[in-house]
């Protein structure tokens, strides 16, 4: 069944299930490969992406439910990797192996759209759904603050 | 005639200085291109392109420690090269293999590839330097010794012609061609100028935008996707599987039957499987969902973790064996003229007494953040493999094995990985995908599903373990017996961190005993210390109270005239705020355990709520690996480590029933998120620089669990002696 994603603001014509999770026609269909699977039960958060403006878990997202939404994933964050996020990131040397800061990117992205300075309690609350196995927390809640501050110069 | 050469960014400066005369022979920096044609690789670790760009190839495998940064550093040193020159290049595994382990080896664990790699990772660098002032002496027709190659310059006084200077890319051509007569010696500490220096790993920003290419990533013209599932209980075969039921699923192309390559449970061997394979992974996974399959479960088809538990505890009430080292050594503590034989009649006859009680860990998996995933695009005269994996060359070996394949026609090309932990060595997911490659005749990506990646990871093993001790006049141990139970596949995880402990106690005997195991088994992290360490350093503990002595006095006196743990131990005294008495519900305990030649030590402070509930507030690190090549890197890993084995301290623990494992997915088998992770991890360097390295991939991870479970006695009074701390009534 042909069915139109809007991904980063670009159509893509996907002939997929309508059941199918988000993230596999993300990956196999639209052939953007940064949102990565990680667990399927939406508990890693490693397929993180923002659907109009919301960070949902895409491994257990049907893509029917995300028919006429703006879907971003990390390919959309910049052109140039350079959000205040990807910066910061960079800045503090977050990720480690990497694999799971797609989706802690998306989860920092929209956490700062609704709370452009947020708390530790709200880094904490926002990101707990996104697992991190090299332990990179302690740095990604310090590039929160980080890229905060260097949005508001 | 040997002509000067110059490059145009350094035309000015050169001629400025050697006051004309210069100009004989010069070139155009196009010409002069044009005339040295491509790119000369000097020696097989690093090439050197006309434009003085430096690729440096990478034979250990990235999983986020730094190994793709760390290797061109070390060359990059001893080449003395401009870092921002500097570019880092993925090995050819075909090439290493087939010409001898030309990088002597591909293998990525054990915190070693700067502790145990650096000599002749470091030669690579120095020797290429060499041949470079060697060309560049020849073509200037200058005495060698006057040739100086610095920051990608070479430059020598030439009697007629003043100041000769080139790059040693205008020379690379040249110094190909060059053999020393001997090799160079490489700089010793202090003569470093970009090693101990804080260095951004070069990876970094290709994992903020996506772009980092991980196996799963990777896709081949015609690729489809195959979804597997080996016998639920480890050992066990397959004995049939319905594919007629799915094989109307949306997309389903074929079922493919794996089994074992030689009829034994080896660790790298493929095991007894079925796969499906799709258009899509969804759909290939969804069909093998519903597939009905039958299995010979095997020997393993009645064990628990409790059943394994109840045949610890009654190996713990008897003796068990002294074993001994490669060497022969009865453990590494007791080579200094210590008896183990008397240990028993000391132990009997004592006045003073101490009995440990029973302590345990139990079986972790890797969980990597990327499933266990590989691409194998097999056709009749090549294979291209991308896979999982901690050593390219074994992999490459394996995955000709499986094809019956001359290694020759197998080319593996290295990735990222998604995490790494010791869980890419004993991993079969490249054998899947090459047998279904070559079954279906297309390019395959196979992909693990979280529950088959933990049921089917190699483990770590558990442990248990207990002590007697026969303490002195002074409080000081006498003798200890210690007796440790491991399972049978991997003997050496359960002395690591035992045998090897540093304490100075006249009398030692490590006794040990295996319980049966059919769980695969692997290296996690610190094998062994990062269990075994939880039991030793909260008997130390128990061992100083019982003596009447502060844990941290304790540690001391029995390390005495060992610099590289007084080194540590004094450093936590004099900036931990070391105390056992913090007031009610609060209680910071302190460890330390030596891995891979590195002495970690650490601090725990914790709060425990009125409720029972622990919370880590904070975690202080100090740590001795003799020498450190980059700060930055050391206190990431030193970070990373302490959180890896938190998480499972704090909430792991894989549980066994019917011989499978039962907790398969992050919901079940939970781990350290944001909320948990203290809220300060700090992290000191005491480097002793003598002479000795040790690796920073692993050792913070080991003394963290007994630090906090110390900090959570002093706290509560409560011992805890099993993990998940988290589960512990306080």
């Amino acid at each position: 069944m042909a069915i139109t994603l809007n991904i980063n603001g670009q159509d893509h014509m996907i002939d997929a299930d309508p059941q199918m999770p988000l993230l596999w026609a993300i990956r196999e269909k639209a052939g953007l490969s940064g949102t990565k699977f990680g667990c399927g039960i939406a508990q890693c958060g490693a397929c993180t992406v923002i659907v109009d403006g919301n960070a949902v878990r895409s491994c257990n997202t049907p893509l029917a439910s995300a028919v006429g939404k703006a879907i971003r994933t990390i390919e959309g964050v910049s052109v140039n990797n350079d959000h205040p996020v990807q910066l910061a990131w960079q800045e503090l040397t977050v990720p480690q192996c990497g694999y799971c800061q797609s989706g802690q990117i998306m989860s920092a992205v929209a956490l700062l759209e609704k709370s452009p300075n947020p708390s530790d309690n709200e880094i904490d609350k926002a990101m707990a759904g996104n697992i991190c196995r090299c332990g990179t927390y302690p740095r990604i809640r310090a590039a929160i603050h980080r890229a905060a501050e260097m949005s508001k110069t | 005639m040997n002509t000067p050469s110059f490059s145009r960014r350094n035309f000015l400066k050169v001629t400025a200085s050697a006051a004309g005369g210069l100009m004989v022979g010069f070139s155009l920096p196009t010409a002069l291109q044009a005339a040295m044609g491509e790119a000369g690789e000097i020696n097989a670790w690093l090439t050197i392109d006309p434009d003085n760009i430096v690729s440096i190839v990478t034979p250990q495998t990235e999983m986020g420690q730094g190994a793709w940064t760390a290797i061109p550093m070390m060359i990059a040193e001893e080449l003395d090269v401009p870092w921002e020159n500097v570019r880092s290049v993925r090995a050819d595994a075909n090439r290493h293999v087939n010409n001898a382990d030309l990088y002597t080896t591909t293998s990525t664990g054990g915190s070693t590839t700067v502790s145990r790699r650096h000599p002749y990772m470091m030669q690579a660098g120095a020797s290429a330097r060499e041949r470079l002032r060697v060309a560049a002496s020849k073509r200037w027709d200058v005495p060698l010794e006057k040739v100086v190659a610095k920051q990608g310059y070479l430059t020598a006084e030439h009697e007629e012609h003043g100041v000769m200077q080139g790059t040693y890319g205008e020379f690379a051509a040249d110094a190909v061609a060059v053999t020393l007569e001997a090799e160079p010696a490489i700089k010793a500490y202090g003569d470093w100028w970009l090693l101990g220096k804080d260095v951004k790993r070069l990876d970094v920003s290709s994992k903020t935008n996506g772009t980092a290419v991980y196996p799963i990533d990777v896709t081949v013209e015609g690729m489809v996707y195959a979804a597997v599932q080996a016998c639920p209980v480890p050992e066990g075969k397959l004995v049939s599987f319905d594919f007629e039921a799915v094989k109307g699923m949306p997309g389903v192309i074929a079922a493919v039957e794996l089994t074992q390559v030689k009829d034994v449970p080896a660790f790298t061997d493929l095991r007894s499987a079925v796969a499906i394979v799709a258009e899509s992974w969804f759909q290939a996974k969804n069909a093998l969902a519903v597939m009905p399959i039958v299995w010979d479960f095997g020997r393993g088809a009645t064990i628990s973790f409790e059943s394994q538990t109840a045949e610890a505890l009654s190996l713990l009430a008897a003796p068990g064996t002294v074993l001994k080292d490669e060497d022969g050594n009865v453990g590494k503590g007791l080579d200094k003229g210590v008896n183990h034989d008397a240990v028993p009649d000391l132990i009997a006859a004592s006045a003073k007494l101490v009995t440990g009680e029973v302590y345990s860990r139990p079986f972790e998996a890797h969980a990597t953040m990327m499933p266990p995933c590989a691409v194998a695009d097999v056709k009749a005269d090549r294979v291209d493999v991308w896979t999982f994996t901690q050593d390219i060359g074994r992999s490459l070996n394996e995955v000709a094995d499986q094809l019956g394949r001359d290694t020759k026609a197998v080319f593996l090309h290295q990735t990222q990985l998604g995490g790494g932990f010791g869980g890419g060595y004993n991993m079969d997911v490249h054998r899947q995908a090459a047998a279904i490659s070559a079954a279906v005749g297309k390019p395959v990506k196979v992909i693990r599903s979280r529950e088959e990646d933990i049921a089917q990871d190699s483990q770590r093993p558990p442990v248990w373990g207990t002590y007697k001790a026969a303490l002195g006049e002074d409080g000081l141990p006498v003798a200890l017996l210690t007796h440790f139970v491991g399972e049978e596949k991997m003997p050496a995880f359960a002395q690591r961190g035992v045998a090897n402990m540093p304490y100075l106690i006249p009398n030692r005997r490590h006794e040990n005993s295996f319980v049966q195991n059919h769980i695969p088994i692997g290296y996690h992290r610190a094998p062994g210390a990062n269990s075994n360490g939880f039991i030793v350093e909260q008997m130390v503990d128990e061992l100083a109270l019982a003596g009447g002595w502060d844990p941290l006095e304790w540690r001391l006196k029995l390390t005495e005239g060992m610099e590289p743990w007084q080194r540590v131990l004094l450093a936590m005294k004099a900036k931990s705020g070391w105390t056992t008495d913090m007031g009610d519900g609060e209680g910071m305990g302190l460890a330390v355990v030596e891995s891979h030649g590195t002495i970690a030590g650490c601090v725990a402070t914790v709060s425990v709520t009125r409720r029972g509930q622990v919370f880590v507030d904070r975690l202080q690190y100090f740590i001795n690996s003799g020498y450190v090549i980059n700060p930055l890197n050391a206190r990431e890993q030193a970070e990373s480590s302490a959180v890896w084995e938190l998480g499972h301290a704090m909430f792991g623990g894989l549980q066994i029933r019917d011989g499978r494992i039962v907790n398969t997915n992050f919901d079940s088998y939970p781990l350290m998120r944001m909320p948990d992770t203290p809220p300060e991890i700090e992290v000191n360097l005491e480097m002793s620089e003598d002479q000795w390295w040790g690796g920073l991939g692993e050792p913070t991870g080991p003394p963290t669990p007994p630090a906090v479970a110390n900090a959570i006695f002093y706290a509560t009074g409560t011992r805890v002696r099993s993990t998940p701390l988290s589960k512990a009534e306080l």
